[in-house]
């Protein structure tokens, strides 16, 4: 009887090594094995679940509308596209961005929007050299001492509509001294920096920072601090549902209407319904916003919403945009990926016609573009006008770009 | 800090304690009667958040909202008795922990498929929509101090119902000694799924009224959740007089953790740690006594 | 607790030989994805194998472990100049020794407590480290903190293995598995093995032995902290990358959940537990579309769903699944049926649901599994 618990005890064995042998075997031959083929292999590492979702849908969206009006193919070449939720959790960035790159070998990486899972997909792709779009996340170092010729970004920097919200300001005679409010983190950090040199470098004072631990959203202690202060106007950096509740908060505070409210556009863009009329007047700037007044821009919030029966957003032009970026270096090689050099300087060089206006790249490939001053009507972050034209980069990281000298 | 605004401070901070108070107080009591530790009970907070905006949408009044609401999480407690917490009963805390941690992972996705990952917003129902001006710059939200009323309003009412009534006695006897219950021929197992579904309507509850200040958003019950498990702790396990004091001196403790500053040797301490500040506190009330500040010894 | 009994299969012993072939080979076989893959499986062993030396064998249920893993990632994060290597010896033997030291504090404070509190004690320790390297600029904040240059592994000249290339941090990450394996084992059948499973069985016998048990747990929970700093030493390593989320409560969550998923109180199970959860967490996400339906979007639901009825039906995890089949088996005409696993201290009552692998298990040794119980509740 011991005889037949062996043979048994082997045969449990055996069998579920087999199974993870079957198992690692299945995953083997789902990665591909072929190095060049037809289709041209796109991988979105996008947030698809947690509080982003709905952005990286957007940028999904952007990008499949931008492709689609191209034909649906990108210099020729059919386009193949790999999905991974990157849950906007940067500790697992590396994984995600490797399961693209070394596992799918994807020719593009389109992502992402959180700034720290960001970070860790540059790190990969610098090293890999695969071409990468980053279609939100508006990290400083990107485009700055973490440049590289393969990574672009079709969207911003942070530091970029803060600047120009601080020009803005500092030509206000009435504004004479701001206090700032922000999640302590590297985005709340730079976009502070960006109000900060626009708006002291035209005389303007601040009185104060405050900051707090990112993502909280306990606002109400910092507000009394606020109002006991009682600055010109309140420079404010957060997004989603952390912007929501301070808009709704400054609201009920009593705040809106004694001390004016300001910020980049992520304050406002995408959560006006949620705050149900507590951000009404609140300006901010950004490279895009509601009523621009552009045939381009009216032909692609007709096709948008026609297509996904959903308003676009900035999230969603700058997908729309990476798609035309892309297809701009695509059709300068006419789809042969191999040719690098002639690919990425087409992309450097390429002026996109895109709904915010047009833009063309930076040394440290950023978009230079129009920042526009945009004040919340009703449900709309409408464009009153345009704050910077043509608005580069923070010198500082421009300098800190090695690349291209 | 003038006298002004530390009096708003302290408003602020107390303001925030009862609204604690009243998420923690399901788990405590879960806890204290059952044994069960519940993880996902900041996700309750959520549904009760999600719940408030989707039938203040439905039926156009926040009130019938919350009392649509509470019927509702009232049954979500039941079922989850019934389904898988009863399963739970004796078994190790491990356990407990484990299985109440994939519900969090669930829930989070059935909110996405029922509602979407959109912010949402639900508006301050009308008659409280107005505010007390307290400086000549600053107003006080009279819904803010509502809430604080009706957390107050149910501090009071879980008081009578635990001291004063029969269910009240079943459950402090109950959570004393839960084989002598069960042998004086109280139906125990009904016992535990109200006290179950109270547990969940109290953090739903709370969720709801919470949100129209506060947003409603996906995760929004995790870092809830943990912030509770100190406030349990610090008041030791099943107590709810515990848990009252432990969320006043958190609300304290985190309200001015954030605007005072204080440094040491050139290193700025707060308000940079202050998210740390909450856990030290905790760490301290520990080491002092170890079951908490009213925990009963044993447990 | 079960030293095993000589005669015992002698398959068995050549199980981690032969894996550790196979690993060896892994290289050859496949490409970079999977190599790196397979190599933070190891890393994920590693850190499996040190909670379940506190959870399975000392009984120890610690929620904030993740903290001495995010500990030894940042030793070498901080350790490592910019644009710089570190010594990989030097940065490997600060990282254990950081975590270990880290661990020794928090120990001596939390290891007094009990139960739930317990738990709770561990996780506000982690969340207060966790707000440390979150709140402050001392190493990236919330963004976290980059290795540029992987470690140099130079020794007086000699360059043993070069951390630039993938495969050779694979076979570092083997090196440092097998090491910690065969460390647990003699640990675990040394006196010191035995005094720690009898705390965890009942503590006040121990006690009253004249056992000083709080050293023991202390010492047991350093040892614990500084393997699972090894892991996430290699962590950062392997992908250069440390972010404050290495010592958040989800990762100490699905570490406990893999020590579970494989079998507490076993060494082999840790290991199983954390592969079968990295391929999972894979393979879920891969799911195809049905009728219209992304089953892929949605892989946290059916991740969810999968630890609430694991945790309902495999309290033993997978090895005592397969033990209670061989049980199923051979136990009428066997004497070795029940005693492969340990009982996992949990009673299930026989009228629930899910019981039926916990109860032929607390079947085996009923006494002693109240006990632990209730020395667990004290």
């Amino acid at each position: 009887m011991l005889r037949f618990n062996q043979v048994f005890r082997y045969l449990t064995l055996t069998a579920c090594l087999r199974s993870l042998l079957a198992l690692t075997l299945t995953f083997l031959v789902s990665a591909p094995t072929l190095a060049q083929q037809a289709k041209i292999k796109v991988g979105m590492m996008l947030p698809y679940t947690g509080t982003f979702a709905p952005l990286g849908v957007a940028i999904e969206n952007g990008f499949r509308l931008g492709l689609e009006e191209q034909g649906g193919r990108l210099g020729g070449r059919e386009v193949e596209i790999v999905k991974v939720d990157d849950e906007s959790d940067p500790a697992k960035a590396t994984d995600n961005i490797n399961r693209l790159v070394t596992r799918d070998k994807v020719d593009v990486v389109l992502g992402t929007v959180h700034s720290g899972v960001a970070a860790a997909m540059v790190r990969v792709t610098r090293e890999s050299g695969t071409l990468q779009i980053i279609p939100n996340a508006g990290l400083a170092p990107v485009s700055g001492p973490l440049c590289a010729p393969n990574i672009f970004r079709s969207s911003f920097s942070n530091w970029q509509s803060g600047y120009a919200m601080g020009v803005e300001m500092a030509a206000r005679n009435k504004v004479k001294k701001v206090i700032t409010i922000a999640w302590q983190y590297a985005a709340g950090e730079e976009s502070v920096k960006g109000f900060k040199d626009g708006y002291t470098k035209g005389g303007g004072q601040i009185a104060k920072e405050l900051w707090l631990p990112f993502p909280t959203v306990d606002f109400q202690a910092l507000l009394t601090e606020i109002a006991a202060a009682k600055p010109d106007a309140t420079y404010a950096f957060f997004a989603g549902a952390g912007a929501a509740k301070f808009l709704k908060d400054y609201d009920q505070a009593g705040l809106r209407k004694t001390i004016p409210l300001i910020g980049p556009g992520f304050l406002t863009d995408g959560i006006l319904e949620a705050t149900g009329g507590a951000a009404e007047g609140v300006e901010t700037t950004l490279h895009y916003g509601d009523g621009i007044e552009t045939p381009k821009n009216k032909a692609f919030r007709l096709a948008y919403a026609k297509t996904f029966k959903l308003q676009p957003d900035t999230y969603a032009v700058a997908g729309y945009d990476s798609a035309y970026l892309l297809g701009a270096g695509m059709k300068a090689v006419a789809g042969d990926i191999s040719k690098r050099k002639e690919l990425i300087a087409a992309m450097e060089h390429a002026s996109i016609d895109s709904p915010r206006g047009k833009w063309t790249m930076s040394r440290a490939h950023n978009p230079i573009q129009d920042h526009y001053l945009r004040k919340v009507i009703g449900m709309e972050n409408r464009v009153t006008s345009v704050a910077v034209r043509q608005l580069d980069d923070d010198p500082a990281m421009i300098a800190a770009c090695k690349m291209g000298r | 800090m003038d006298f002004p605004t530390f009096l708003i401070q302290l408003l602020n901070s107390v303001q925030y304690a009862l609204l604690l108070f009243l998420i923690a107080s399901g788990l405590t009591l879960v806890f204290g009667i059952m044994g069960i530790i519940n993880v996902a009970h900041g996700s309750f907070y959520m549904i009760g958040a999600y719940l408030a905006w989707s039938l203040t949408a439905l039926t156009g009044h926040f009130w019938t909202a919350l009392l649509i609401g509470t019927v509702l999480s009232v049954l979500l407690g039941f079922a989850l008795e019934w389904l898988v917490i009863r399963y739970l009963y004796g078994r190790d805390l491990l356990y407990q922990v484990l299985l109440t941690y994939g519900l969090i992972l669930v829930f989070e996705e059935v909110r996405s498929l029922l509602w979407g990952d959109d912010v949402r917003g639900v508006d301050i129902p009308g008659a409280l929509a107005s505010s007390l001006r307290l400086t000549d710059n600053l107003s006080y939200p009279v819904y803010r101090l509502a809430i604080s009323v009706l957390c107050l309003a149910l501090a009071a009412a879980m008081y009578w119902l635990i001291q004063k009534t029969r269910v009240g006695m079943m459950i402090r006897a109950g959570s004393a000694n839960r084989q002598m219950v069960q042998s004086l021929g109280i139906n125990v197992a009904l016992l535990y799924r109200c006290v179950f579904a109270l547990g969940v309507a109290l953090a739903a509850l709370a969720g709801m009224i919470a949100a129209p200040v506060s947003s409603v958003f996906p995760g929004m019950g995790n870092h809830v959740l943990i912030v509770c498990f100190v406030v349990v702790v610090i008041g030791g396990m099943g107590s709810i007089k515990g848990a009252l004091i432990a969320s006043l001196l958190i609300g304290l403790v985190d309200t001015f953790g954030k605007v005072l500053h204080l440094e040491i040797a050139g290193i700025h301490l707060l308000p940079e740690l202050s998210s740390m500040s909450i856990y030290l506190l905790m760490a301290v009330i520990l080491l002092w006594r170890p079951e908490g500040l009213f925990g009963a010894p044993g447990r | 607790m079960s030293p095993r009994p000589p005669n015992r299969h002698r398959l068995a012993h050549w199980i981690p030989v032969l894996v550790v072939i196979g690993l060896t080979l892994l290289p050859w076989i496949t490409d970079k994805f999977y190599v790196q893959f397979v190599a933070k499986m190891m890393i994920m062993g590693i850190f499996a194998m040190s909670l379940d030396l506190l959870l399975g064998h000392a009984g120890l249920v610690s929620f904030g472990h993740a903290a001495f893993y995010g500990i030894g990632a940042y030793a070498l994060a901080l350790m490592t100049p910019a644009y710089q290597a570190a010594n990989f010896w030097l940065s490997l033997a600060a990282a254990i020794g950081l975590s270990g030291l880290a661990a020794l504090i928090i120990g001596f404070f939390v290891v007094r407590t009990h139960g739930i509190y317990f738990i709770m004690v561990t996780l506000a320790f982690a969340q207060m480290l966790f707000f440390v390297f979150h709140d402050t600029r001392i190493a990236g904040g919330t963004d976290g903190i980059f290795i540029d240059i992987r470690p140099d592994a130079s020794l007086s000249g000699w360059v043993p293995f070069d951390l630039e290339n993938f495969v050779h941090v694979y076979f570092v990450a083997l090196a440092c598995f097998a090491l910690v394996y065969v460390l647990l084992r003699v640990l675990l059948r040394s006196p010191f093995g035995h005094v720690i499973s009898g705390i965890r069985v009942n503590e006040p016998r121990m006690r009253s032995l004249g056992y000083r048990t709080f050293g023991y747990k202390l010492v047991c929970f350093s040892i614990g902290g500084a393997i699972a700093g090894i892991a996430g030493y290699l962590s950062a390593l392997q992908f250069g990358v440390v972010n404050p989320e290495f010592l958040g409560w989800h990762l100490s969550a699905a570490v406990m959940m893999m020590v579970i998923l494989g079998g507490m109180g076993t060494v082999a199970g840790p290991i199983l537990g954390a592969s079968v959860w990295m391929v999972l967490e894979l393979g879920l996400q891969d799911l195809p579309t049905v009728a219209g339906v992304d089953l892929g979007k949605h892989w946290q639901l059916w991740m969810g769903s999968f630890i609430v009825l694991a945790s309902l039906w495999l309290p033993n995890g997978l090895l005592g699944l397969l033990s209670t089949w061989r049980a199923a088996f051979g136990a009428r005409t066997s004497q070795t049926g029940g005693q492969v696993l340990r009982p996992d201290g949990s009673t299930v009552p026989a009228d629930y649901p899910g019981a039926s692998t916990g109860a032929s298990i607390a079947s085996v040794t009923p006494l002693a599994s109240v006990e632990a119980r209730q020395a667990g509740n004290e």
